[in-house]
């Protein structure tokens, strides 16, 4: 029997940049539609709305990032396509932006961990010697920069707020932890890459992100949890179960209608 | 946290430089910090404005219906009071 597991990952004749911006392209579609699933959920309408237009700064990254993978790639694959027809195991997203989204403390420590690693590798991203790919990141970098500061407002608030809500900020904490390693790993393409000046070597980030992560936490009197790091793998399409029930859900209209509009 | 205990925040946005801050609505937010932060995301995301206001609802005091009359109405009779008999010079705006 062949498991899922140990089966080898679908061959990727894409072209290095097409598979970085993929790359990208995917953890900011995966996260956008995590944090649309808040809408009409939030604690509170206006947070409903801050939320969503994170979620929609995330998916204005995704398309622009994934039409450049698809027009590097050249095989005639738009956003669409990419979005919508490839299976979980073709999706290249780190396993951290594909947990559910939990109640408002884990979302909160998510976009924390998460948007502080993005802004810092846009922003080197911005110097990129490919012109798309540093002028996608420029600008999405001034989205991310409030996303970090929507997070570190409320990981203020919910850290020394109540009892209830440190505890519900620690164990969203706990339960992200575990896949924050996973921002920091290299590979062989990102080596290439970084060489290249295309792309951003992710470990040179980590030293950067501990510091602000750490900054934040301890002003909230909140902690760094002892948890052992998840398994990883996303950047090769090893994904939790949780990525094939969030696909089914996005991509099931793009699967019954082709092509449809309205 | 009870609804209740987020206070009211009324809104007041600049649309450009050389304009004056325009109440735009209102919300509701644990503090000034997030009220700035949510009036940015409820009102300003489609290029409205340059600078926010956040004033607590409860600081503004409001002048009263029932006082409409000795307020305004002695305003309406006295046309040299308005500035109509002056030419306005070609190319000034929001006068």
């Amino acid at each position: 029997m062949r498991s899922p597991f140990f089966a080898t990952p679908p061959a990727t004749t894409m072209p290095d940049a097409a598979a970085y911006a993929l790359r990208l392209g995917d953890d900011a579609l995966v996260l956008s539609h995590r944090l649309a699933e808040w809408v009409a959920h939030a604690p509170e309408l206006e947070e409903d709305v801050a939320l969503a237009n994170i979620s929609l700064d995330l998916l204005g990254q995704a398309r622009a990032l994934l039409a450049y993978a698809g027009a590097v790639e050249g095989a005639g694959r738009d956003e669409d396509a990419l979005a919508y027809l490839r299976d979980d195991r073709a999706f290249t997203n780190m396993q951290l932006v594909e947990l559910p989204r939990g109640d408002f403390g884990l979302t909160i420590a998510r976009q924390l961990l998460f948007s502080t690693y993005q802004r810092m590798l846009y922003a080197r991203l911005a110097a990129s010697s490919d012109e798309t790919l540093a002028g996608i990141a420029a600008k999405a970098e001034k989205e991310v920069a409030y996303h970090v500061d929507h997070a570190t407002q409320w990981t203020l608030r919910l850290g020394e707020g109540t009892a209830g809500s440190h505890a519900r900020m620690r164990a969203g904490l706990v339960a992200v932890w575990p896949y924050a390693d996973e921002l920091f790993e290299a590979d062989p393409l990102t080596d290439r890459l970084a060489a290249e000046g295309v792309g951003v070597d992710p470990s040179c980030l980590r030293g950067e992100w501990d510091a602000a992560v750490d900054g934040v936490l301890r002003e909230a009197t909140l902690e760094r949890p002892e948890v052992r790091p998840a398994a990883g793998g996303g950047r090769r399409g090893l994904h939790t179960e949780h990525l094939g029930h969030l696909l089914a859900e996005m991509q099931s209209l793009h699967r019954a209608h082709p092509g449809v509009t309205w | 946290m009870n609804r209740s205990d987020w206070p009211l925040w009324e809104v007041f946005v600049r649309a450009r430089r050389g304009l004056s801050h325009q109440h735009v609505g209102s919300l509701h937010a644990p503090d000034a910090a997030m009220a700035l932060r949510n009036a940015r995301d409820v009102y300003t995301r489609r290029n409205e404005g340059v600078s926010i206001w956040v004033v607590p609802a409860a600081a503004i005091h409001a002048s009263s219906p029932d006082e409409k009359d000795p307020f305004f109405t002695p305003a309406a009779d006295k046309v040299y009071r308005h500035p109509t008999f002056y030419p306005v010079p070609e190319g000034v705006e929001h006068l």
